[in-house]
């Protein structure tokens, strides 16, 4: 990890549209120069009503959606490299060893078990087979996931089983930058606060953490800043 | 990971009379990449795959390929006995109907081990238990070793043209909807053994498939053609989240959620 304040991500002037050949080119503009920064060790919340494009900014981050403009810098090792520019290669690399993503969704290979799919994410991260599995079921027990359904594949949990499941997939992979898109939303109270010392506990091993966090008392708990997101002008032009 | 693309086509066409197979491609595959190439039925996924894996003879452009050994061969200045020679050493091709990839005659332990046969192996016992162990990883048990694929199901005869395929062990694997006809609970096994495949071996990986959820799931990258050529490429999550081309968005947007 990197020494405490160095800068690990920065969005400059950022901007992402989305043209839609299906409804005649209809241009719609979903983030607009956009700027911001998040150091080792902190955490940054995207707050703003909801279709404001603030999972829009961290998939930008991710490369699972392209930039218009603008650029998007993440650091690995000394170096920034620019996602909105950088190639599949580049993005994938970047992928297994500096950025984390939880989605709001989990999506997984039918068959395999709960246990396997957040062992194969440590693995990913240079574990061992044995200290893989010895963080997957670490990360099970502390987010209450009954060990009964451990060796099961996913596809048949509940909404909050399923995040949880997705939430440890994430944290089990150790990366320097992290996004995380509403990580509590369909959990109880105590679920949250297990996501809340994970993010903790990653914090203070100097991750750089941007996350989309809709319930305010977990934002209060683990963000450092927040950085609030106007909605765009909603202009649709045709080409 | 070697910067080297492992294989790389340029300008690669194919033209039967007027019509055309495949028009103009450029692609690249990287060491330990699955790419995906997927369209619909006609847009020239299968041809481009047979062109890339020299089942097909190219009318125009040029195929290269990164051996084992370091050294990049064109692959239509080769002899056929040096084709025929890279094509049991270093790859390997499943057939979406697997009747045409194995020997249905032939013992299931027969299939893989006469391609051991093929790359030199003469001792009985060792061809035997390499088998064995190949058969065991794709979860065909041993007592059905000596049994011929016509008496297995459709999922089983697919694992075993796998085990027959990477008995040898390939640096590339072409599949032609390898999960195509199998029912989905199969097809989720299939992509299971294939994926750990992937992340056990470092194989690469081009599979044409009209599933997007399958290429999803399996390819690094996704090349989506249309008319013979490729009409948009990019990371697997992008171009299914993010499609630019107007025909991806309405690929895309053809798909049922579930």
């Amino acid at each position: 990890m990197h020494s405490a304040h160095a800068e690990m991500l920065r969005i400059e002037n950022v901007s992402k549209s989305f043209t839609l050949h299906l409804r005649g080119g209809v241009n719609l503009s979903v983030v607009s120069s956009l700027s911001l920064h998040v150091n080792a060790g902190e955490c940054v919340a995207l707050n703003g009503p909801s279709g404001t494009g603030k999972s829009s900014i961290l998939k930008m981050i991710f490369g699972s959606y392209l930039t218009s403009s603008g650029a998007v810098l993440v650091r690995s090792g000394a170096e920034f490299v620019d996602i909105a520019k950088a190639g599949p290669l580049e993005v994938l690399a970047l992928r297994s060893s500096t950025l984390g993503y939880v989605s709001q969704f989990l999506r997984v290979i039918p068959r395999v078990s709960c246990i396997d799919v957040i062992a194969s994410s440590a693995r990913d991260d240079g574990c061992d087979d044995r200290e893989a599995q010895s963080r997957a079921r670490s990360l099970l027990a502390r987010l209450n996931l009954p060990e009964r359904l451990w060796g099961l594949p996913p596809a048949t949990f509940s909404g909050g089983e399923q995040q949880r499941v997705n939430i440890a997939r994430g944290f089990a992979a150790h990366r320097p930058v992290m996004l995380l898109d509403e990580p509590t939303a369909s959990l109880d109270a105590i679920n949250s606060a297990a996501v809340v010392e994970l993010i903790a506990e990653r914090k203070a091993a100097g991750a750089a953490i941007l996350g989309v966090f809709h319930d305010a008392s977990v934002r209060d708990k683990v963000a450092d800043r927040s950085v609030e997101i106007q909605p765009v002008e909603r202009s649709e032009i045709c080409d | 990971m070697n910067h080297v693309p492992l294989l790389s086509a340029r300008g690669l066409s194919k033209r039967y009379g007027a019509r055309i197979g495949c028009e103009e491609i450029d692609l690249d595959l990287h060491e330990g990449e699955v790419l995906a190439i997927v369209g619909e039925s006609g847009s020239g996924k299968s041809t481009l795959l047979g062109l890339m894996s020299t089942q097909l003879e190219s009318t125009t452009g040029s195929l290269a390929y990164r051996r084992r050994d370091g050294l990049s061969v064109e692959l239509d200045k080769l002899s056929e006995m040096e084709r025929r020679i890279l094509l049991r050493t270093e790859w390997g091709f499943i057939q979406q109907d697997a009747r045409l990839g194995l020997r249905m005659n032939v013992s299931a332990g027969g299939n893989v081990g006469e391609r051991l046969m093929a790359v030199g192996w003469r001792h009985y016992g060792q061809i035997r238990s390499e088998a064995q162990d190949w058969l065991a990883r794709v979860e065909i048990s041993a007592d059905r070793m000596d049994d011929a694929p016509t008496t297995f199901s459709g999922g089983m005869r697919q694992r075993l043209q796998i085990a027959r395929n990477m008995v040898t062990k390939p640096r590339l694997v072409f599949m032609d909807e390898p999960t195509g006809g199998l029912d989905v609970s199969v097809q989720a096994r299939l992509l299971d053994l294939i994926r750990s495949l992937v992340a056990l071996t470092g194989l690469s990986i081009v599979i044409v498939t009209h599933d997007l959820a399958v290429a999803r799931l399996l390819s690094h990258r996704i090349a989506v053609m249309r008319q013979g050529r490729i009409v948009e490429i990019g990371l697997a999550d992008q171009v299914l989240e993010d499609p630019q081309d107007p025909y991806t968005q309405l690929l895309v947007s053809s798909v049922l959620q579930v």
